[in-house]
């Protein structure tokens, strides 16, 4: 399979292509009322509002600083278009299926429920993502209801 | 003969002829002796029929040819209009509906009709069909023959020295390729006869095709009828050919109309679409698919885009020309925007269309008597909200004809008269439109719906008390909620209402319930007249822009900090003589502060209101009148408190729309 690599921190993560629509450049964020906090706000995607997340913020180790090479990620799932804010986009590669393994239960402090599994790579480990759950809002909602009542 | 190219046309046609015959069978049946509408079925019946033999629809074409024999004889007073007669009609053309929803549906669209058939030649009694036939065909035209003095003068003349005066509606087939040469070789054929004096249309639209398959003449010839038609006859790809002499009374009646009349004619056709001369005002109207009509919507909103860009470099540059002509610009498109709008716009008519024959067959499967009046169905509406309130207002129409309207012996004992009265009104009010749907049943019993509330555990027994009966009623609205003591297969399966209610505000509107007990009940829909592009103020609040539609805006006001005043915690503020609470937009939205500014001693305040009830939103600063074009947050952000969309802005930066109707408590 194809995937996208990009960067948090010093790990590689990888998403399918097939859901990938394209990189950007940050740009100008505008700010949405009463959303959870790695919700970052909504952006102008040549004329499509396209709410954004900051990734890092969504598996809750803190929010990303912006730099020169953070991107943002525009990826599309179950008829939503969302971008991603990472630290970096690297490189397209192709996957051996056959190299991918389950996730660990938690990996540099991601849990196993965001992942679809782990590629062992020559020199590193390469991190592929379930997008279908981090887009999940419900397993959010469930979360900030318990903290609420 | 290729007929998929036709079967859209077929199908659109099919869907208003039927409903034309919807239409008439209903005010027949009001008034049987009216030999109007017997004509008008008669005319849609036999089109149908002939659409559904080019294309091949035998069943269609048999059941209809039927029909048209049965209104035959109504026509020729052989035949009593009767509630049987009526009902098989009804079921007839039930019928044909299925059969043409089945072809839709890319289905064959045969059928068993032989039951229907037989009992409306029961009916008609079995008479000799091709003689009936051949006298339908010569009424069946429907002429708009309008002649001038001139042409009225050469007439007079002619019929003296011995022609008469045909006229000569002549249908090519539908899949006539070369249509002008056609015409030609008919014109040749009427000019061995004798003079051609008028044709509609013009011989010039007639050359450069501009007619769909028919047309008619008048022709001065001393040959007979029949010559004249079996000669046309001889020509290939000809349909039919009717010929009548021309009556010089009728001529006379038909010469007073003028051409405006004939224009007022077309415009109601368009509206109608209970219409049976398509084939004549052709020429005035287009079919366009809605498709493109969407289309060339999303390409002006981002028109809008730019020119909002525009007009923000434009006031950059201070160019007198420049902004000359984006003023221009602004101008021109705003124009533009109004024609594409009421491009989307459709009466909404087109659903109303169905509900009389649907209360009709309601009322007698319950054993009810009950006058539908529509008012105001030419009021129009967005196509899109057009397509989605069909199902809500069935949904709410049979409620009130199975729980509200009373039974006719309740009825009497009530005191009221025995048929029950079902009001179906559409009108404009401001930015919105309103749907209602009245009765004169026996209205909500507030009892009862408190008592279901509480059993399905929607409210508990000691808050019941306190709720106004607006509140109460809203309840019915709830989803598993049913007051009908008896359930029927009518309505009462409790998954109607909070359906219907879900519905409406998914297009952005809302339900309204009033009731009177013991007089009847009122539902009002209020509906956004148009989804897309909205005029809207906009407002600073700390570095972040807003837009507040300007329908919602009372006005805006600059308040001294010293007249905020407090009532139970609450900011307020004193709006010519009322008391409104003030919100701060900055703390509701929680809009991230850069500068706390204590200096501003004038807060701006915009006015906004929701029905009666106003609130006064706090701001940093008012920038003007936009028009922007709403966009939804998608997918994944849905249901945000306050925020009903976003726009772009000239400056391609996003700004969200607000919905004040969330702040006005």
């Amino acid at each position: 399979m194809k995937v996208v690599v990009f960067l948090m921190g010093d790990q590689q993560y990888g998403i399918s292509i097939e859901n990938v629509l394209g990189i950007e450049k940050l740009h100008a964020i505008t700010n949405v009322p009463e959303t959870s906090d790695f919700i970052k706000g909504v952006i102008n995607l040549r004329g499509d509002i396209t709410p954004v997340l900051d990734l890092k913020q969504r598996f809750k180790l803190g929010e990303t600083a912006y730099r020169e090479q953070t991107r943002i990620l525009i990826v599309t799932m179950n008829d939503m278009q969302v971008g991603l804010i990472v630290d970096a986009a690297t490189d397209v590669m192709d996957i051996d299926s056959a190299i991918i393994e389950d996730a660990p239960q938690m990996i540099n402090g991601v849990k196993e429920s965001f992942l679809n599994g782990v590629a062992k790579l020559e020199d590193k480990l390469l991190i592929l993502l379930d997008l279908e759950y981090v887009l999940n809002l419900d397993e959010v909602n469930e979360v900030n209801e318990m903290m609420e009542t | 003969m290729e007929t998929t190219d036709y079967l859209d046309v077929f199908l659109e046609e099919s869907d208003e002829h039927l409903q034309a015959i919807n239409n008439h069978l209903l005010e027949l049946e009001k008034n049987p002796e009216n030999l109007e509408m017997v004509h008008e079925i008669f005319r849609s019946a036999h089109t149908l029929k002939g659409m559904a033999g080019t294309m091949q629809f035998q069943d269609i074409a048999s059941l209809t040819h039927q029909m048209e024999n049965v209104f035959d004889k109504m026509r020729n007073n052989e035949l009593k209009v009767n509630e049987h007669v009526v009902d098989i009609i009804f079921q007839a053309v039930e019928a044909l509906e299925q059969m043409v929803e089945a072809i839709r549906q890319g289905e064959s669209g045969s059928m068993d009709v032989t039951a229907l058939v037989s009992h409306l030649k029961d009916i008609e009694g079995g008479d000799d069909q091709t003689e009936l036939e051949h006298k339908a065909a010569k009424e069946q035209f429907n002429p708009h023959m309008n002649l001038d003095e001139y042409q009225m003068t050469v007439v007079k003349q002619a019929i003296e020295q011995g022609f008469t005066p045909f006229q000569i509606t002549v249908n090519l087939s539908e899949d006539c390729l070369l249509k002008a040469a056609r015409v030609y070789m008919v014109f040749e054929v009427f000019e061995e006869f004798g003079e051609i004096i008028k044709s509609v249309p013009a011989v010039e639209e007639l050359e450069a095709e501009e007619f769909e398959t028919q047309f008619s003449v008048v022709v001065l010839s001393k040959a007979p009828a029949a010559e004249i038609e079996a000669r046309v006859h001889t020509i290939s790809e000809i349909e039919s050919v009717t010929l009548t002499a021309l009556d010089m009374n009728v001529k006379k009646a038909m010469d007073k109309k003028t051409v405006q009349d004939h224009l007022d004619k077309t415009k109601e056709s368009q509206s109608t679409s209970a219409n049976n001369n398509g084939k004549h005002t052709s020429s005035k109207t287009i079919r366009v698919s809605s498709e493109r009509i969407d289309q060339l919507m999303n390409l002006f909103e981002e028109l809008v885009l730019d020119r909002g860009r525009l007009e923000d470099i434009s006031a950059k540059k201070n160019d007198l020309e420049l902004t000359e002509t984006v003023e221009h610009i602004a101008k021109v498109s705003q124009d533009m925007q109004d024609l594409i709008l009421t491009m989307r716009m459709v009466p909404v008519e087109q659903v109303f269309n169905r509900f009389p024959r649907m209360v009709r067959g309601l009322a007698k499967d319950l054993g009810k008597n009950i006058d539908l009046e529509i008012i105001g169905a030419d009021t129009e509406l967005d196509r899109t909200v057009i397509d989605e309130i069909g199902d809500p207002l069935v949904h709410l129409i049979r409620n009130s004809i199975d729980h509200g309207i009373e039974t006719e012996e309740a009825r009497r004992r009530a005191g009221k008269p025995s048929n029950g009265k079902l009001i179906l009104r559409a009108y404009h009010s401001g930015n919105h439109v309103f749907i209602e749907i009245e009765d004169d049943g026996a209205g909500i019993n507030r009892e009862k719906v408190v008592q279901k509330a509480i059993e399905n555990g929607l409210i508990t027994g000691d808050r019941a008390e306190e709720l106004k009966d607006e509140d109460v009623y809203q309840l019915i609205l709830a989803s598993g909620f049913s007051t009908a003591d008896k359930v029927s297969d009518i309505s009462g399966r409790g998954v109607g209402l909070d359906a219907v209610s879900n519905k409406i505000a998914a297009l952005g509107g809302h339900i309204f319930i009033e009731s009177d007990p013991g007089r009847g009940s009122k539902f009002s829909i209020q509906l956004p007249l148009t989804l897309s592009i909205l005029s809207s103020l906009l407002v600073h609040v700390q570095k972040e822009i807003f837009g507040i539609p300007l329908s919602s805006v009372v006005e805006t006001v600059l308040l001294n900090e010293q007249d905020i005043m407090y009532s139970h915690r609450q900011q307020v503020m004193d709006f010519r003589g009322k008391i409104i609470p003030l919100l701060s937009l900055k703390e509701v939205l929680e809009v991230p502060g850069y500068e706390q500014d204590k200096e501003q001693k004038h807060l701006s305040v915009v006015i906004v209101k929701k029905g009666e009830r106003m609130t006064g939103l706090i701001v940093d600063a008012f920038i003007g009148k936009k028009e922007v074009v709403l966009k939804s947050l998608g997918n994944y952000l849905k249901g945000i408190f306050a925020i009903s969309g976003a726009t772009i802005l000239g400056n391609g930066q996003v700004s969200l729309i607000i919905d004040p109707n969330a702040l006005v408590k």
